[in-house]
């Protein structure tokens, strides 16, 4: 994700940061304005191979969207929401600050935006454990019992934190380091860094002691919706579910009407895996938009934005937006469905 | 000149390569209703196209020779590099003409889907790499369609895997085969005969062998005579042979008879000898292989996947027809 | 600097300082940003790519020499076509004319220094090399035998190495968006003062329009792939029949991409035969505005037309009306450009070297490929000759009738620009017969089979076919000899060429305004702006024996008419 983006802006060694092949500064912000717009289309494009499967199936199975759903939390899809939308502001508001050569002002603010984004990741984080400990896998691995439920941390919430605990450590000695040895710049980065995987662990706490208070609600009344059906789920292994698919193949109409219920929860495990799908892909663009703008944060505190050179602020922000905005489709479609 | 693959044996050792029936030069002989209209849309199009690639040709050859550059013809001649009513006239045109293919095309093609109300059902059965077609009266055959001439056939198919397609070249007629769902088509043969029926969607190894032999009859008697299968006078006299239509019919799909693995492990020359499975080794007797058929899971052949692919026929085949079964594979103990 | 020496220096045969000997070491290759330098790499790579997917299609060939075995088994065979198609398709021809011609050509017909995002540019090649590495990776270890499409629910059940060479597509598909998105900026943002959008060559309207596919449709390749890679890894159910997924679903998918696909293959092909047309011709090309814009309706309408490719797949009857209502939309474009390059021949000054014979056999080959892909769009016909080797055929007369023609017209014609060096042109004419030859020997036997019910992908056949497979093989043969005699030819210029000046077919676009081969700026004077089809604007100049763009020359002095070539 990085590097396309470090591409669309040339190298900055040659004098006043314009590379030599353009004409003048406003030829090379044309150019990266109008190749960060079209990379924006394929991106855009890129998810709507997976919207066209969204519509699809919500279309031939409205039915299990409508269950589906009340698996997924509101209050934390809701605050990420919130989340992503305020580092859509600050992002926008460093925008503002580069075009007035403001460093300091756009350091902060981009350093604001990569918490929120690391929120939204911790987040993100609680949202999938918690699904996994229940056995809401993808399609074929579906296997949901609500009993399975742990009484700790989940142990797959703890997996998934262990390299933000390890980025946590090695971003803190670094800036203890440059702090001791009094390398002022190098300490402010990697300080900006500590506190950006910090935002994480934000994310995660608050999320994980929301659902030990409150987050029941949620998938207790899922837990209702479907509770006729659990007595399919309960003592089949993923295994056994596979030698059944594969027998009921033989006849494959036949299969797929002489049983309501048991297809209505198989069915569920598309929407999962659709849901996977479409917010994995998300928060890989999350993870790449954090490197971006990391990369922006440096080059602020190195003081390079100009009222004639912000170029790839600009570009960036524009990402950013990109990726707030996939997120504001997302909720709604998977969320708050009804 | 063609010599059966060994592994086609369980399908075509009784499938002979019908006489080519040649048509017009592109095509075979027109076997079934729609055909016609199919060859004249062709050759109209073919005519059309070969109007205009002649003219382009030797417009082409015409100019490169008589405007060769030469000494005396060093520049090009003053001429115009734009003529609107020129170019109007050439998108127009072959404009018109096009219209006229896509309403022939279209035409022809509702024809080829809609079947007739009064079209007899014969459900298609395909899989890797064989055709099993499934009659209104309950009769099935491996690898052979019978069809009664002047009488149109609604075919309701279904993959048991991947995709296949439905194609018959002298029928004009072709539909892919989608697992999961049903797809149809339909035919209305007006010729007597034996024709080829190829699947045409790759479906995998053999995929080039997976092919059925199409025959028309005369009468309605001559089909039943060709698709009946005289399963109490074979179980007097022939057992085996009752034992090898089951294996075509249920089997063949999966289990190769000339040592190659397919999906599931061959079953030829393994009679009488040590199987490694998963738990061991195995002796291939009357006791395993009734084991395997009712419970497919009980012992895995080394290999392949667990759980076993193949769905379990209890319930689907009786004692008598599990016992033709065994014969049939004690039969194939040496090849 | 008196004015011969400028001329010389400027317009002459660059032995020093051009951008091949700028810098010396693999470093100075490895990371080059010269787009010149990236494009020549990309050269090297897509005919490494082309002659490594001819062997898989002379091995194939020679094994369909008869209906039973000959010395591949049925799943061998699968893989040969399977990777002929793969590596064909992804690895060669989709780069092909954009990737290595465009690149090297495109920034200085703009009178540009370079494109864009020159580290893209690279970026680009590089991604190319790792998704054809992943490519051959799954060739040589589980080898792939799904066929280039990858249709489900096989390509979820085979036991080949679809994980990998699905991934090697995907960093491929990047690599044709990046070119493709530098291209588009570099179009809009990079012109040289006064390059108006109606001066630029008809190449750059080529690659122009091929770039907007590139961005717009790749992306909708990636996502399908990486939804058959969770498939295959996952079980995620969208395409797996088995549980509950529609395979129709990734046909719609796939071609959505692959058929504007085709346009990314054909248009700059079609870029290239026009400036062929107009330079051997000597005559501003017929109807420039129509062809540049119906190169952009093609690129936009080809968005329109995937479901062609699935006439018999089960989509509703409504849908299949509309899309082969669409298709032939898109054939009076494609006619009328043929059209075009009738009367720019006609009345011209035609030098029968050897880029204008092969555009020629483009007009030849790409004729037969289009009006056959009038039955294909035809509903009732395409329900016969779906699957069989008809389409075979006719996309072959597209793709390598088109294409490669195009390809190898266009290298011929900038080879001199390239290298400073003439090729031999009694041995390039050789090549270019003999692949026009060979080329309809393979691929018109199969129309005839095709229509007689010889399905595709067949490894063994109905012995009622051997004869129109004998001919196709015997054609294959002769196709690959005369490839590798026209690839011979270009890298025999390359090191034993005569030298050639700056301009020797006197052509006028802007790339023809500099050096042999050009220096590592490309332009080291002022550039002048001309019609890139006047051909009057460029005079002879016996010293070079190259052509000159009038302003340079003295003043006063009287063009001299060219030279005239070889006929």
């Amino acid at each position: 994700m990085t590097s396309e983006h470090g591409d669309h802006h040339d190298d900055h060694e040659h004098g006043e940061f314009i590379a030599h092949h353009f004409e003048s500064a406003e030829q090379q912000f044309d150019a990266g304005k109008l190749g960060i717009w079209a990379f924006l289309v394929t991106e855009v494009l890129f998810f709507t191979g997976l919207f066209c499967a969204y519509v699809l199936y919500r279309f031939h199975h409205p039915e299990i969207f409508v269950q589906a759903h009340h698996f997924l939390d509101k209050i934390l899809g809701g605050g990420n929401t919130i989340v992503l939308l305020f580092s859509s502001l600050t992002m926008a508001l460093a925008v503002r600050a580069s075009q007035l050569g403001q460093n300091r002002t756009v350091a902060t603010m981009v350093l604001v935006t990569m918490v929120c984004a690391s929120i939204f990741l911790g987040v993100k984080a609680v949202e999938y454990s918690h699904k996994w400990d229940i056995g809401i896998f993808v399609r074929a691995h579906f296997s949901l019992d609500e009993s399975h439920h742990p009484k700790g941390i989940s142990p797959y919430l703890t997996m998934i934190s262990i390299i933000p605990l390890i980025l946590l450590f090695v971003f803190g000695a670094m800036a203890l380091l440059y702090r001791f040895t009094n390398s002022l710049f190098r300490a402010a980065f990697w300080g900006g860094m500590t506190l950006m995987v910090a935002g994480y662990f934000i994310g995660a706490i608050g999320g994980y002691f929301y659902m030990k208070v409150g987050g029941g609600d949620a998938h207790s009344t899922a837990g209702k919706v479907i509770e006729h059906h659990d007595d399919h789920a309960d003592g089949h292994d993923p295994g056994d579910d596979h030698a059944q698919e594969s027998a009921s193949e033989s006849q494959p109409a036949g299969g797929a009407h002489d049983h309501e219920t048991r297809d209505l929860h198989h069915d569920i495990g598309i929407f999962f895996s659709i849901y996977y799908c479409m917010t994995g892909l998300h928060a890989i663009h999350v993870v790449g938009g954090i490197v971006a703008l990391a990369w922006i944060f440096y080059r602020s505190l190195l003081g390079h934005w100009r009222s004639d050179y912000f170029g790839p602020v600009d570009y960036v922000g524009l990402y950013w937006h990109l990726v707030d905005l996939i997120w504001i489709f997302l909720f709604p479609l998977l969320y708050l469905i009804n | 000149m063609l010599k059966i693959p060994v592994s086609l044996l369980a399908q075509a050792e009784d499938l002979p390569i019908p006489e080519y029936q040649w048509g017009d030069y592109f095509f075979p002989v027109q076997a079934a209703e729609g055909a016609a209209e199919n060859d004249f849309l062709f050759w109209a199009i073919l005519w059309i196209s070969t109007l205009f690639f002649v003219l382009i040709v030797v417009l082409m050859l015409y100019f490169a020779w008589k405007y060769r550059r030469r000494p005396g013809h060093e520049k090009a001649l003053p001429s115009s590099s734009h003529n609107t009513s020129l170019e109007i006239i050439w998108s127009v045109i072959p404009s018109i003409i096009l219209v006229w293919i896509f309403y022939a095309g279209a035409n022809g093609y509702f024809q080829s889907r809609v079947a007739p109300e009064s079209a007899e059902d014969i459900w298609v059965t395909a899989q890797q790499f064989s055709w099993t077609f499934t009659y209104a009266d309950g009769d099935s055959t491996p690898s052979e369609l019978h069809l009664v001439v002047n009488r149109p056939v609604k075919f309701t198919m279904e993959s048991r895997d991947v995709l296949h397609s439905f194609f018959i070249p002298a029928f004009r007629q072709k539909q892919d085969i989608v697992p999961g769902r049903y797809t149809y088509t339909w035919v209305k043969p007006t010729k007597i005969g034996t024709f080829r029926l190829y699947c045409a969607e790759y479906c995998g190894d053999n995929h080039s062998l997976m092919i059925a032999n199409v025959t028309v009859h005369a009468t309605e008697e001559d089909r039943k005579a060709a698709t009946k299968w005289d399963w109490d006078l074979y179980a007097q006299t022939d057992p085996v042979k009752n034992g090898q239509r089951l294996f075509q019919l249920n089997c063949a799909g999966c289990h190769k008879i000339d040592g190659q693995r397919s999906t599931g492990p061959p079953l030829n020359g393994i009679w009488g000898k040590q199987e490694p499975v998963l738990s061991g080794t195995r002796l291939v007797d009357e006791e395993y292989i009734r084991e395997s058929i009712l419970n497919p899971n009980a012992e895995i052949v080394s290999g392949y996947t667990t759980p076993s692919q193949m769905q379990s026929f209890d319930g689907k085949l009786n004692d008598d027809q599990i016992m033709w079964l065994i014969f049939y594979i004690k039969s194939l103990a040496d090849k | 600097m008196s004015n011969a020496v400028f001329i010389k220096q400027h317009f002459g045969h660059a032995e020093k300082n051009n951008y091949l000997n700028v810098s010396k070491g693999w470093k100075s290759w490895a990371f080059t940003l010269d787009h010149k330098r990236i494009g020549v790499m990309y050269l090297i790579g897509i005919t490494t790519a082309l002659l490594l997917a001819g062997v898989f299609a002379l091995v194939l060939r020679s094994e369909l020499f008869i209906p039973g075995k000959m010395f591949l088994t049925e799943a061998q065979y699968n893989r040969m076509f399977t990777l002929h198609g793969a590596i064909m398709v992804f690895s060669f021809i989709i780069p092909s004319i954009p990737a290595a011609l465009g690149n090297f050509v495109l920034p200085m017909m703009l009178g540009a220094k370079d494109v864009a995002f020159p580290r893209m540019n690279l970026m680009s090649f590089y991604l190319w090399v790792i998704g054809t590495f992943f490519l051959v990776v799954a060739m040589l270890t589980n080898s792939l035998d799904t066929g280039w499409t990858f249709y489900t629910p096989y390509s979820i059940r085979t036991s080949t190495g679809v994980v990998a060479a699905t991934f090697g597509t995907f960093v491929l598909g990047f690599s044709s968006i990046f070119t493709g998105l530098n291209f588009l900026v570099t179009v809009n943002t990079m012109r040289a003062p006064g390059m108006t959008w109606f001066k630029m060559p008809l190449f750059v309207w080529g690659i122009y329009a091929t770039a907007i596919i590139q961005v717009l449709a790749t992306p909708i390749l990636g996502i399908t792939l990486l939804l058959l890679i969770a498939e295959r890894v996952l079980q995620i159910g969208i395409f797996d029949p088995k549980y509950g997924g529609d395979p129709v679903l990734f046909q719609h998918f796939f071609w959505f991409y692959s058929h504007p696909a085709v346009y990314i293959m054909i248009l700059p092909g079609m870029g290239i035969i026009s400036d062929l047309m107009a330079v051997y011709c000597r005559k501003k090309i017929f109807g420039y505005s129509f062809i540049a814009f119906s190169s952009v309706a093609i690129a936009i309408l080809g968005f329109l037309v995937w479901g062609h490719h699935m006439f018999t797949s089960g989509q509703s009857e409504v849908v299949t009306l509309i899309f082969s209502a669409i298709t032939f939309s898109v054939a009076i474009p494609s006619a009328v450009k043929v059209f075009n390059w009738l009367a720019t021949m006609y009345k011209g000054c035609i030098s029968l070297v050897t880029p204008m014979l092969y555009a020629m056999s483009f007009i030849f080959l790409f004729g037969i490929g289009g009006l056959t892909g009038l039955f294909l769009g035809a509903l009732r016909t395409d329900i016969h000759l779906h699957d069989t080797y008809f389409v075979v055929a006719h996309f072959h007369y597209v793709m390598v009738g088109g294409t490669l023609t195009a390809l190898f017209g266009g290298l011929y014609h900038w080879w001199p620009k390239m290298f400073g060096r003439m090729y031999n042109e009694l041995w390039g004419r050789i090549g270019c017969l003999l692949v026009f030859i060979g080329f309809n020997l393979t691929f018109f036997p199969q129309f005839v089979m095709g229509s007689r019910g010889m399905a595709r992908r067949y490894a063994r056949y109905d012995p009622e076919f051997q004869i129109f497979h004998q001919w196709s093989t015997v054609g294959a043969l002769i196709l690959g000899a005369g490839i590798v005699i026209a690839i011979a030819t270009l890298v025999h210029a390359v090191f034993r060429g005569k030298l050639c000046g700056g301009n020797p077919f006197g052509a006028a676009s802007l790339e023809w305004q500099s050096s042999s081969p050009p220096s590592f700026h490309n332009f080291d004077h002022k550039i002048v702006l001309n019609d890139p089809y006047d051909f009057d604007s460029q005079i002879y100049d016996p010293d070079l024996d190259s052509y000159v763009q009038r302003s340079f020359t003295v003043p006063g002095q009287e063009p001299v008419p060219g030279k005239p070539q070889t006929v």
